[in-house]
């Protein structure tokens, strides 16, 4: 077992190693000295996670569409950052006219709900046109050619959106009820974190049991497992693609409204950033795999958070959080470099690739 | 053979567009060999101008984007100051372009380079973020385009150690040594403040400007708690921010631009040590659209900007001029600097510019840059513009400015400021009482 190991292994493997080491061994130092030097108390480290929770739930949500397509279509689906930032957008006005006519303090749970089903209805519609005219008519192209055409159709999106909304920023709206805190002692959270978590968490968890459980989530993973055979058995592919384009837009514009609600900034380019994230997200957790994309994305979210202060703090790096990106991208490095696949991500991924 | 045809066709192309792009460049250069008896030299080359073809100049400004306040506010300026001039100089009438700058380095590489690739450009103005101007005034000048920006304050742009590839290079707006170290005496002489943090966005303005902030305060006594930093796309700072708790600053010092500071301002009260602390921001977010950002949280903050009470006589017409033609006060504080900036153009061409006998207006590149340089108590709205040798135009007046529940409500900058180091030196004996909100 061991020989067969050792005969195995390339130099570039060694060199990745020692690289990995490398990383470990500063991340394990860095920690130590900044948990020894003691200038943050469990309350700011408790505070760090919950923000960090709070944004990677949101990293989380958007991965699954990235993740599931990569499941069913063996495609990186580059537009799904604009499926994200449609939703917000579009909901942005059902938001600023609730406000401004008052609904929005009266009704505040009513308002939510009615923006949350603009946002998923939005970004639901532009994820289906999506697969309708620019993926399904190149199923049968080779791989290039479709993750091009998601390329194009992300500009061709965002410029759109910006043709129909203007090129500034708009600001959503305060809604009275997420304002404010729970405290336990020195322990405490936002409202609204607290919302968006537990929302990031029903939603995660109510589409993964869709997929798990239903006779419509079995078919999607027949098809993913094998198109030809799935079709001989009598499913409809072309149903089963355009069921994973609707269930990774909602998450995308459930995760839009969310992320409107704790930054209050939405814009044409809004996607871009966690677009990004969240494909690292699915990536880091094992593409293909929807658990993983969930734990990649959570697993990002804190790591942004904590990381900076955590790791960089005590090497007397100054001005750590400009460093962020750095950090979640070195993890992404750290964790293929250990396991190719991503975390969750099974030799399954490689059968298929 | 159907293969060396279509190779014959492509080396035809390519040689086809590059000719005249190639002539373009000799052009100037073979100028001095004319025969006739109007001779005009230049160092770097000459502009010509035909009769009736207009003069172009050419703005980079952000006009797109989180920070389009910023560049629509200046190039609003200078349509005022065309407008002033009757659209004409010389008898030739203006011709003005814009490029978006996008305020990133890249975005001012881009458009610089776009705009260095256009002979018919006689001056540029921009740019509007300091990042912008570091890649792109270079690449402008290589092509021998002078460029007057109205709102670059990053002191690095006219420092002396600048280099010779930023010769071509001025700026009517104020240096950030000054404007870093008035917000750092407002907090002290005024606010009677202590301990500062502050955030930059890795920006050379807002880099160099919470230095000389940091710097000021230090020497005045006081203690830096933090001098952190963040990206201009994030959008999380929470963690940061509890970070920056943990040394319990009086006041966080921000310097940055719209997107990044309106996430700040919000998020600052969210964070448990900072309920009471103090906001200032600079000239970057100075702007409706940074109101639009923080919403009700900017009630209260201050700002540090170009003192609008002290500039010139023309300024109250100036904006009668604005309201009128765009229905609205200026977005931003940069409009003034962009009308001087572009009049002092204007009145450079004038004094460079020489009209051949046959009706061709000849204008030399570095004449031009010369005539700028040597710009000398000129009148503009800002104040008197004198320009050094590295050119610094400006006539630095630096006032701050706190946002009132009103401002917010109504979505405008405050236009009064309510304090300035002029006005404290003024009542200095028998300021006693705290002149808190006006």
């Amino acid at each position: 077992m061991l020989r067969r190991w050792i005969e195995r292994m390339t130099p570039t493997d060694v060199i990745m190693w020692l690289i990995g080491g490398a990383i470990l061994l500063m991340i394990f130092w860095g920690s130590a000295a900044t948990l020894s030097a003691k200038t943050y108390t469990a309350h700011h480290w408790f505070d760090f996670i919950v923000f960090g929770l709070a944004q990677g739930s949101i990293y989380a949500l958007i991965a699954m569409g990235y993740t599931m397509v990569y499941g069913i279509l063996r495609m990186i689906n580059f537009a799904h950052s604009e499926v994200f930032m449609s939703g917000p957008y579009t909901a942005y006005f059902v938001a600023a006219a609730f406000y401004s006519s008052g609904f929005l303090d009266q009704h505040p749970i009513i308002s939510l709900i009615l923006i949350f089903l603009t946002s998923m209805a939005t970004s639901t519609l532009v994820a289906v046109l999506l697969e309708r005219i620019a993926y399904r008519p190149l199923r049968t192209a080779p791989r290039l050619i479709p993750l091009i055409t998601a390329i194009g159709a992300s500009f061709f999106l965002q410029y759109t959106f910006r043709g129909f909304y203007g090129s500034g920023f708009q600001a959503y709206p305060v809604v009275k009820i997420l304002e404010g805190e729970w405290a336990w002692g020195e322990f405490r959270i936002l409202k609204f974190q607290a919302v968006v978590i537990v929302a990031a968490a029903i939603l995660m968890a109510s589409l993964y049991s869709f997929v798990q459980r239903t006779r419509v989530g079995k078919a999607i993973r027949a098809v993913s497992e094998d198109k030809e055979t799935s079709s001989l058995m009598g499913i409809d592919i072309d149903r089963m693609i355009v069921t994973t384009f609707v269930i990774g837009g909602m998450a995308a514009g459930a995760a839009g409204v969310l992320y409107a609600l704790m930054f209050k900034q939405v814009h044409f380019f809004m996607g871009f950033i966690p677009g990004i994230k969240a494909f690292t997200a699915a990536v880091l957790g094992g593409i293909g795999n929807i658990p993983g994309a969930m734990l990649g994305g959570i697993f990002l979210g804190l790591v942004e958070s904590v990381g900076p202060s955590l790791f960089l703090d005590g090497l007397g790096i100054v001005a750590p959080y400009q460093l962020k990106d750095a950090i979640a991208f070195t993890m992404l490095v750290l964790v293929l470099i250990f396991r190719p696949t991503g975390i969750l991500g099974e030799r399954l991924a490689v059968k298929k690739a | 053979m159907k293969r060396f045809i279509s190779l014959l066709l492509v080396l035809g192309i390519v040689v086809s567009l590059t000719a005249p792009l190639a002539s373009a460049q000799e052009k100037p250069k073979a100028s001095p060999a004319k025969p006739k008896a109007f001779v005009y030299e230049d160092k770097i080359g000459v502009v010509k101008i035909k009769k009736g073809d207009p003069i172009h100049i050419a703005c980079w400004m952000v006009v797109a984007g989180p920070d389009a306040s910023l560049g629509t506010d200046t190039k609003r300026g200078v349509e005022i100051a065309i407008d002033d001039k009757g659209g004409k100089i010389l008898g030739f009438p203006i011709k003005l372009s814009v490029q978006d700058t996008g305020c990133n380095a890249e975005g001012g590489q881009a458009a610089a380079t776009k705009l260095a690739a256009d002979p018919t450009i006689v001056a540029a103005i921009g740019s509007n973020c300091s990042s912008e101007a570091r890649p792109g005034a270079p690449i402008l000048w290589k092509a021998g385009i002078a460029t007057v920006s109205p709102s670059n304050t990053a002191p690095f742009l006219t420092d002396p150690s600048r280099g010779p590839e930023y010769d071509g290079y001025l700026r009517t707006a104020h240096n950030d040594k000054v404007q870093g170290a008035v917000a750092a005496q407002f907090a002290i002489k005024q606010l009677k403040l202590k301990k500062a943090a502050t955030i930059h966005d890795g920006s050379p303005y807002a880099e160099q400007l919470q230095a000389v902030f940091a710097e000021t305060f230090k020497k005045m006594g006081g203690t830096i708690t933090a001098q952190e930093a963040v990206a201009p796309t994030d959008t999380d700072m929470r963690p940061v921010l509890t970070k920056i708790a943990t040394g319990k600053p009086d006041i966080i010092y921000y310097p940055i631009f719209i997107a990044a500071g309106g996430h700040i301002t919000r998020q600052v009260k969210e964070v448990k040590g900072l309920e009471k602390v103090k906001l200032m921001s600079a000239d970057g977010t100075f702007s409706p659209d940074f109101i639009k950002a923080a919403g009700e949280t900017a009630i209260g903050m201050y700002h540090s900007s170009p003192d609008f009470s002290a500039f010139g006589a023309g300024y109250k017409a100036f904006l009668e001029k604005h309201q009128k033609k765009y229905g609205e006060k200026p977005i931003a504080p940069f409009h003034a600097h962009a009308y001087d900036a572009a009049m002092m153009v204007f009145a450079a061409i004038e004094k460079v510019g020489r009209v051949a006998p046959d009706g061709t207006l000849h204008i030399g590149r570095k004449a031009l840059r010369d005539a700028l340089y040597a710009t000398k108590n000129f009148k503009g709205l800002t104040g008197n513009l004198t320009c050094t040798a590295t050119g610094d135009c400006a006539d630095p007046m630096i006032a701050i400015y706190q946002m009132t529940a009103d401002n917010v409500k109504k979505q405008v900058i405050p236009d009064k400021p309510i304090w300035s180091p002029a006005a404290a030196a003024a009542k200095s004996a028998p300021a006693k009482e705290a002149p808190k909100k006006k």
